[in-house]
């Protein structure tokens, strides 16, 4: 099943995704990132590589995160994709330290 | 026709991570790229590694697509660079010269035995299912019901998925025709798949791992004592990095909870080292020897010092990871079975080969999955493009000579053209049989399909 990116990825953006993604199908605005679900090919480099867990294969999305796949299809297709690393937000250590991550 | 001030880069391989290495080159501004392949076809693992049953990750070859239709891209299938082109001869006709060519050699097991007919590598498994004219002739003996596959990562569960699965949902996917025949005709019944540590080391992906539970008329079945954890066990499965650990080990339970339905099983026996493989003209079984852990978490070892036994199997597969192989002219590490680099950079001791360069398995050796290797190819272009300046002032007096160097050395390369004539080929060939893609597994075929006549090679 295809990826998506849920809300721990907002506020952080930290990218590392798009770095691994073979096809470019992750698109972004200026808060987080979105799975162009029809482009993904399924090959979960992305989950692994997220320093705050954001994304999930479809099937082990948690039932608190459902919702993020039908925020995830609306929004891609409108957002230009992100394939290079950006810069993560000025506020993205303190929210990886919020949720818990080292 | 490339002008001869160009920039010009080769690059050796056309698996992901060169196609990821000739996109971040031409993101760079104007360069010149030639892929050579020692194949007709490109691709690489793509082609030749990822299993039929996985159509959609194959569906990448759409970006390479793109990415071959860039200005100043050249294919040159057919090619192989060590044999009737030197890497000298490259360095005289590029500025730089990146290796693409991944790790095609199995990592052996050091056993007695290991060489018995019906003990065979992964990668013959995988290239002759997958239609590689390296393992076109190849035949396994399926005629036994155990088979044993050592080893327990994504590759395992690929050879092991194949092994299981009902021949009439392989009919439906580009698996080559003449492993559907032997596959047909397979008694297989019991799959065992080793490993020398425990549940939570096991290497499969989720997704990967998840598919053996899910295989048609098929159990998947783990002892319920082996996923007793002990201390340093236990303190890897709820490491907060090491997510994917406490999935796997979910998964297991679930497949140690099942009811035996069917007659056909995957075995997944962990905490066991082969030490030897056992029989007189052939494989008759593979010696095992009980294992423990031993160190700390994420560096635990597998001392072999517990009960040995011997599992009666008719056929075995090793699949315990790769190496790359040496080209002349290009240092080697024999050790890790790598380019020795830094950054990408291809060194020999302390002192950097200049334009020389490397990436994806060749680089960093057999692990990551496509993806990662895009990452990995971006890093080395950016070091080859903080290099760019020097390299382009380098005068490369046979820049324009390419083709007469191949017409010399009798070389016929396929041209990206010619692959697409050979990739419509194959799917009206698998429209046919109902099958997405029928691949051609002879050389010979290959070229005639490319529209290339047999004089000409």
């Amino acid at each position: 099943m295809p990826v998506v990116v849920t809300d721990n990825c907002l506020r952080c953006r930290f990218t590392e995704c798009v770095t691994v993604c073979p096809v470019a199908c992750f698109h972004g605005d200026e808060t987080m990132l979105y799975v162009e679900a029809d482009e993904c090919i399924e090959c979960a480099a992305c989950v692994s590589v997220c320093p705050v867990h954001a994304i999930y294969d479809v099937i082990d999305l948690p039932d608190d995160k459902k919702q993020w796949q039908a925020i995830n299809a609306e929004r891609a297709p409108a957002l230009p994709v992100i394939d290079t690393k950006q810069t993560e937000l000025p506020t993205a250590e303190a929210r990886r330290l919020e949720l818990g991550f080292r | 026709m490339l002008e001869a001030s160009e920039f010009r880069v080769a690059i050796v391989g056309s698996g992901p991570s060169g196609f990821y290495a000739a996109e971040a080159l031409f993101k760079s501004g104007a360069v010149a790229v030639d892929m050579f392949d020692r194949l007709p076809t490109p691709f690489g693992l793509v082609r030749g590694g990822v299993a039929p049953d996985h159509p959609k990750i194959k569906t990448v070859s759409a970006v390479f697509n793109r990415i071959a239709k860039l200005p100043g891209f050249r294919f040159f299938g057919n090619v192989e660079i060590g044999s009737s082109i030197g890497v000298d001869d490259l360095r005289q006709h590029y500025h730089a010269v990146i290796f693409a060519c991944g790790a095609e050699r199995d990592l052996r097991l050091g056993v007695a035995g290991e060489d018995l007919p019906g003990s065979h590598t992964a990668t013959e498994f995988v290239g002759w299912y997958n239609g590689h004219p390296d393992y076109r002739e190849r035949s396994f003996d399926l005629s036994k019901e155990v088979a044993v596959i050592i080893g327990q990562g994504n590759v395992a569960a690929d050879v092991c998925r194949i092994l299981a699965t009902p021949v009439d949902d392989l009919k439906k996917t580009d698996i080559a025709d003449h492993a559907l025949e032997q596959l047909a005709t397979s008694r297989i019944r019991d799959i065992y798949l080793i490993g020398r540590r425990g549940p939570a080391q096991a290497k499969f992906a989720l997704a990967e791992l998840r598919e053996l539970g899910s295989i048609r008329d098929c159990n998947a079945i783990v002892d319920p004592r082996d996923l007793k954890l002990g201390a340093v066990c236990s303190v890897e499965s709820v490491d907060q990095a090491h997510e994917s650990i406490a999935r796997n080990l979910a998964i297991f339970r679930d497949f140690s909870n099942r009811p035996l339905l069917h007659r056909k099983s995957i075995w997944f026996r962990f905490f066991q080292s082969p030490s030897a493989v056992l029989g007189g003209s052939r494989v008759r079984a593979l010696q095992v020897t009980r294992c423990r852990l031993d160190g700390e978490p994420f560096k635990q070892l597998a001392i072999a010092d517990g009960t040995v036994t011997d599992l009666e199997c008719g056929i075995v597969f090793r699949s315990i990871g790769y190496r790359g192989s040496p080209i002349e002219g290009v240092p080697f590490d024999p050790h890790r079975g790598i380019f020795p680099n830094v950054e990408g950079r291809i060194c020999d001791g302390y002192s950097v080969q200049r334009g020389l360069y490397a990436v994806g398995w060749i680089k960093r050796g057999p692990s990551g999955t496509i993806g990662v290797n895009r990452a990995d190819s971006c890093a080395t272009v950016a070091s080859l493009l903080a290099d760019k300046a020097h390299l382009a002032a380098l005068e490369k007096p046979h820049s324009r000579n390419l083709q007469y160097l191949l017409n010399e050395r009798g070389c016929r390369p396929v041209s990206y053209d010619e692959w697409l004539r050979i990739d419509t080929a194959e799917i009206d060939a698998g429209r046919a049989r109902g099958k997405p893609r029928e691949k051609f597994t002879r050389i010979e075929n290959l070229l005639s399909a490319a529209g290339i006549a047999s004089h000409a090679r």
